[in-house]
């Protein structure tokens, strides 16, 4: 029988996954913005996940919400890829420092 | 029967998929896997009973985010094989890394499965109606705030893209209303009478 343990067992799977290609792939970023919505995917299949079999509904109402968050999340961030593009004619991120950060 | 192994297919599926987007050479094969992990999780939670869910993870994650990505990838001439130099450097803190995290995962369940859990309720609440009519009861009653507000985040994110990748291109020629307006007969039309046999210059 599937329990609760198992769904949590690949969330975990793939939030670590997904941590380690932030790690992995430093200097590509939209590869790391892929890294974050697998992590967002594995924090979603959690909340879906205790929702059902806790019987309650509002899990799957904010798995809703970080959808939501993660898709405007990914609009912005690929925006702000594109105009970094077209200053400096790459999108290795791993030596950034224009705003002097 | 059936649901243990559908869940194992999907749950092998989407981790072997989420690992190949982190290590496929080509982003372009990323974002394919990418669309891969994501059925195979609405899968999973169609198993869970959440159709809405996994029809707004296929609708709105394939349908919009992983084809943006697309997007992304083919348009910026990037060379994407200098990119990855820094892989094998980063290979071992990265692994280090992802080992404690999913170390520190598996010590969270077993601790939660040794202590008393927050018991009480019953899984067994068969629910009487459909899963989207009891998410959309929800969201227009007890989360109609934040529900709003969710409309209010992806109406800024859409104005924040607009405005960020918009520029003015010069060599562009767009419709300018007010000179078509302005525009009367006697400057737009002319009257001629050529002779026979003759052309006439414009």
């Amino acid at each position: 029988m599937i329990g609760l343990t198992h769904y949590l067992a690949v969330a975990a799977i793939l939030f670590t996954i997904g941590v380690l290609g932030i790690f992995l792939n430093r200097k590509n970023i939209i590869l790391m913005l892929m890294a974050i919505e697998l992590i967002l995917l594995a924090v979603n299949i959690n909340l879906v996940a205790f929702s059902a079999f806790l019987g309650d509904l509002v899990g799957q109402v904010f798995a809703m919400f970080v959808l939501t968050v993660a898709a405007a999340e990914a609009a912005i961030g690929l925006a702000i890829l594109v105009i970094f593009f077209r200053r400096r004619g790459s999108i290795a991120v791993d030596d950034v420092n224009r705003m002097r950060g | 029967m059936i649901t243990i192994l559908a869940f194992y297919l999907f749950a092998t599926l989407t981790v072997t998929s989420a690992l190949l987007v982190i290590f496929a050479r080509n982003p372009v094969h990323s974002v394919l896997w990418l669309i891969v992990a994501f059925f195979n999780a609405a899968g999973l939670m169609l198993i869970l009973g959440a159709e809405f869910i996994a029809m707004l993870l296929v609708i709105v994650y394939v349908g919009a985010v992983a084809v943006l990505f697309l997007f992304i990838v083919m348009m910026l001439d990037v060379d994407f094989a200098a990119l990855r130099s820094g892989f094998t450097r980063n290979l071992p803190f990265g692994l280090l890394l992802a080992l404690v995290l999913l170390a520190e995962m598996i010590i969270a369940v077993a601790a939660w499965k040794a202590g008393p859990v927050a018991a009480g309720v019953s899984p067994s609440a068969v629910p009487v109606q459909p899963n989207i009519v009891a998410v959309g009861e929800l969201l227009y009653t007890r989360f109609l705030m934040p529900f709003e507000l969710a409309g209010l985040i992806l109406l800024v994110a859409m104005i924040g893209a607009i405005v960020l990748t918009h520029r003015s291109r010069g060599d562009s020629r767009g419709q300018n209303i007010s000179r078509q307006i302005d525009r009367r007969p006697e400057e737009a039309v002319r009257n001629m009478q050529p002779e026979v046999g003759e052309g006439m210059s414009l």
